[in-house]
This record gives C-alpha cells, structure tokens and sequence, in this order.
C-alpha cells in the first residue's frame, strides 16, 4: 500500500476559506439555509466550515446538524459487513429551508442518494445542494452532481482518498492510497 | 461490535453483554427515528416478518407491528384463536405453511415453554421470542433496561426491585438475566408462594418486606399477578396481597429518596399499584411502551442484517 500527499494543511485551509465564500455569495446572511454534515465524515468538514462562516466571516446565523443515512442506504444485507449507525442531530426545522449536504468525499453518488431520501423524514427543504472537499471524477454510480467542490480529481477503481482532520487524525491532509 | 453474537433473540439467557449494549446503541438511533416527522426508515423494505401470537397480547403485539412498519417490513398477522391451530395443526406445520409464502423473519409468543428455541431447531426463519409461557420475554426485559439506562444514565450498580408474581412471570426472568448482565443488583419481593424456589441459583436475593424492599432499591419494577396462570389460590385475597404489597402514594412519601417506578403493563390499578402512584412523575411506565417500539426495531434491524441478500 503505498500513499500519496494529495492536498496539506495550508492548501486545505485555502480551499475551506474558497467554500465558505462560495456559500456566502449564494446565501448571504443564511436566515434561511441550513448546513447538513453527512455522518461520519462529513461532520468533520461541516463544522469547520460552520466555524469559519461564523468566527472568520462574521455570520451569526449560521445553522448545522448532522445526518445519519446508515437506515436509508441501499446496500443493507448486500456487504460483508455490517453497517453502523451514527448518531442524527437536526435541531431545527428542514421545511422549506435551503439545505446544503456537506461530504467529504464524493464518489459513487450512493451516499447522497441516501441522503436525500433521508432528510425528507424531516419535512421538504425548499432546496437541497451538495457541497464536497474531493469529488472523484468519472466514478459516479448515479446522476448525481456537486454545487460546490474543494478539488476535482480523477482515480483509478483501486486508489482510495483519505481526508484527515487534525480533531480525529492530528493532522489536515488528505491522501491517496493505492492498494497494491 | 455491530453484529449480535446470536442467530435469533430467544432469550436475555443466550445474550451476551456486549449484545445487549449494541442493541441499546441502536435503538438509542431508532428512538431519535420514531421523533422526527416521518416516523419511517425503508431499510427492511424487502423483508417480510410474521407475527404468530398463539396467546393473547395487546402491547406486545402493537409495538412490534409498529416497528416493523417503521423499519418498512411487510407484515402477516396470526392470532391462535382464528386460525388452524384450533382444528388440531402441529406448531410446525404451521409456522412452515407460513414460511412457505417466503417469509424471513417469525416474531412468536406461545403458551409453552422453549416454543421459540423448539422453532428455531425446526424452521429456517429468524425467531423472536415475544413471550414464551412463563419463561423469557426478551424485548420487554430489553425495553425495561433500556428505560433503567435513560432514566439513570446507566443500569450497572443500580438496585433493582422486581415486585409480584415472580413465579408465573417471564418478565420477571429475562429482567433477572438481563440485569445480573449489566452489573446491577437484583432483589424479588412477593408473598413467598410466588416466590420460585430456587431463585436465589440466579443470584438475586428475596425480601418478602415491601417497605425494607423500597427503602433499599433505586427502581422498583411492579408486576401483576398474573390470575390467568394460577390454577390454585396463591394468596388468600386481593385485598390481602394489595394491603401487603401494593405500592401506593403514602408508602412512596415515606421513603428517603424517589425511587423510579417500572411496570410492563397491563396494570390492575388499585392491585400492586394506585392510580397516583401509576401517573406520578416518578414512574416512568410510558416511556416504557415508547422505549418498547425503539428497542424492537433495534433487535429486528439487527437480526435482519444476518439475512444474505
């Protein structure tokens, strides 16, 4: 297995600070979008977006949950292992607001098929958009696009992206692992 | 940890601890599930569930209907008093007239004894044990932990009560398992011909003192005495086992601390318990029936995961 650096923590903290201003540009002030990290890797992405919109940018209002999409996944009985739910914390009312899920990583789509039917259990948002820090190209299993990406890459079926945060792995990066 | 160690839920008995801390850590999901707007996950879209009650049941039946629609199962209904049973059919035959219509999973209460271990060696279905004689009901002994862990933070080192009809009472047993599992202290209390002989082999002691009972615990699980099982008399009048064990008000206000109050339902009210003390703010009987819904979707999510595709 060998890894690869593909973006440290100063390119990370660029590409946080150009999303943030993408989200602002498109929802001033917030009073009506709500941020949705997607369990468990998206939550990580979320906050610190959160926290920058907040502390660096001067945004009181900014609303975020996260959601579990463990029991709307459509591969439950069909893995080897088996799937683990994490905790939904959305405090707040979904119906028509404007809803941005926040991923990590964007691959087949499945996730955030999953996702959308998920957070429907919550009322009907008014709209839903998808923001993303890697979105891996040409690997899509489903129509499924993002409005806002931190890095477009191309990877080949058996390479993994890892993003590392420095809250859970004491460091931002992000990787690209090859299994040999 | 995400698999349970066991094929089927027949009893707290063939659980391990760990078992009963993932069923706890996902039902802690599901409750957050049965809060939100739409009470409703499709995971088990393409599951179908029979739910064979050969005895009579109300809560029990309704709370696993509920969680099966909640995790999107299809469902078939049986009920003993309207079926083949009645013409002389084996329980075999019909629990495998009724897989034949592909069915995966089988929620079963019966009058005897080991009915659902009996099943399991027989039929190729998942088996839950929704009461079986006087022996185990798993899922209400689960819900009442789990109510035990809300209320309290945490079931391990707690004192438990279980007051009543201990002899003819399943609850009673699959509570005893499930506590002794988690680290909490077990004490029975009832007149001492509902009290099992030999119940102390399973390491809860007996105080056949109400007062002394709820001046030492920190819950106490009320129990009905259970007439429908009970061929000879037991106790010489209700009045008698009311005046002696029956939890009311006053006898609550006399003791030190507030005790948490448990019961399984149905209660006789005016029996083991008044209506004051039932709908106190102390009792935490339906946050039971609630806990009740979470903690089945829990067990038939976890079950159903085992099924291959």
């Amino acid at each position: 297995m060998s890894n690869k650096l593909l973006l440290n923590s100063s390119e990370i903290h660029i590409i946080l600070h150009r999303l943030a201003c993408q989200l602002i540009e498109n929802h001033s002030d917030f009073s009506n979008t709500v941020l949705v990290g997607l369990q468990p890797r998206g939550v990580f992405l979320s906050n610190r977006l959160s926290k920058l919109l907040k502390e660096h940018y001067n945004i009181k209002n900014v609303k975020s949950g996260d959601l579990d999409i463990t029991f709307y996944r459509d591969d439950f009985r069909r893995r080897d292992e088996p799937l683990e739910a994490n905790k939904t914390d959305i405090n707040f009312i979904i119906e028509d607001k404007n809803v941005v899920f926040i991923d990590d990583v964007l691959y087949s789509g499945r996730s955030i098929r999953a996702a959308l039917s998920a957070i429907q259990s919550f009322g009907r948002p008014k709209k839903i958009e998808l923001l993303v820090l890697i979105d891996r190209r040409f690997s899509r299993h489903l129509p499924i696009q993002p409005n806002y990406k931190g890095r477009q890459i191309d990877v080949i079926n058996n390479e993994k992206v890892i993003v590392k945060w420095t809250e859970n792995d004491n460091e931002d990066a992000i990787y690209l692992i090859k299994k040999e | 940890m995400s698999q349970l160690s066991v094929q089927h839920l027949l009893g707290i008995k063939y659980l391990t601890k760990n078992d009963i801390e993932l069923i706890f850590q996902t039902a802690d999901h599901f409750k957050e599930v049965i809060n939100r707007p739409i009470k409703k996950v499709p995971s088990l879209r393409d599951i179908t569930i029979a739910n064979l009650f050969f005895e009579n049941s109300t809560r029990t039946k309704l709370s696993f209907e509920l969680a099966e629609k909640r995790l999107s199962a299809d469902i078939i209904n049986f009920s003993a008093s309207q079926s083949s049973v009645k013409k002389g059919e084996t329980l075999i035959d019909t629990v495998n007239n009724i897989l034949s219509m592909k069915v995966d999973i089988v929620v079963m209460r019966h009058p005897s004894v080991g009915a659902g271990v009996f099943l399991s060696q027989h039929v190729d279905a998942k088996i839950i044990n929704a009461g079986d004689g006087t022996h185990e009901h798993p899922t209400q002994a689960l819900l009442d932990s789990y109510s035990i862990r809300e209320k309290l933070g945490t079931v391990k080192g707690k004192k438990v009560v279980i007051i009543g009809d201990i002899l003819h009472s399943r609850v009673a047993l699959s509570n005893i398992f499930a506590l002794k599992l988690q680290g909490a202290e077990v004490k029975v209390c009832g007149p001492t011909t509902l009290i099992p002989k030999h119940i102390k082999s399973l390491g809860v002691e007996v105080e056949t003192n109400l007062k002394k009972a709820l001046e030492w615990c920190d819950v106490a699980n009320v129990l009905r005495v259970q007439h429908e099982r009970m061929d000879v008399s037991y106790f010489p009048s209700t009045r008698e086992y009311t005046q002696l064990f029956g939890i009311n008000k006053e006898l609550l206000d006399s003791l030190e601390k507030k005790i948490v109050i448990m019961h399984p339902g149905p209660i006789n009210r005016g029996v083991e318990i008044t209506s004051d003390v039932a709908d106190a703010d102390q009792s935490i009987i339906l946050n039971q029936v609630e806990n009740g819904v979470a903690i089945r979707m829990s067990v038939i999510y976890l079950l159903a995961q085992q099924i291959k595709h």
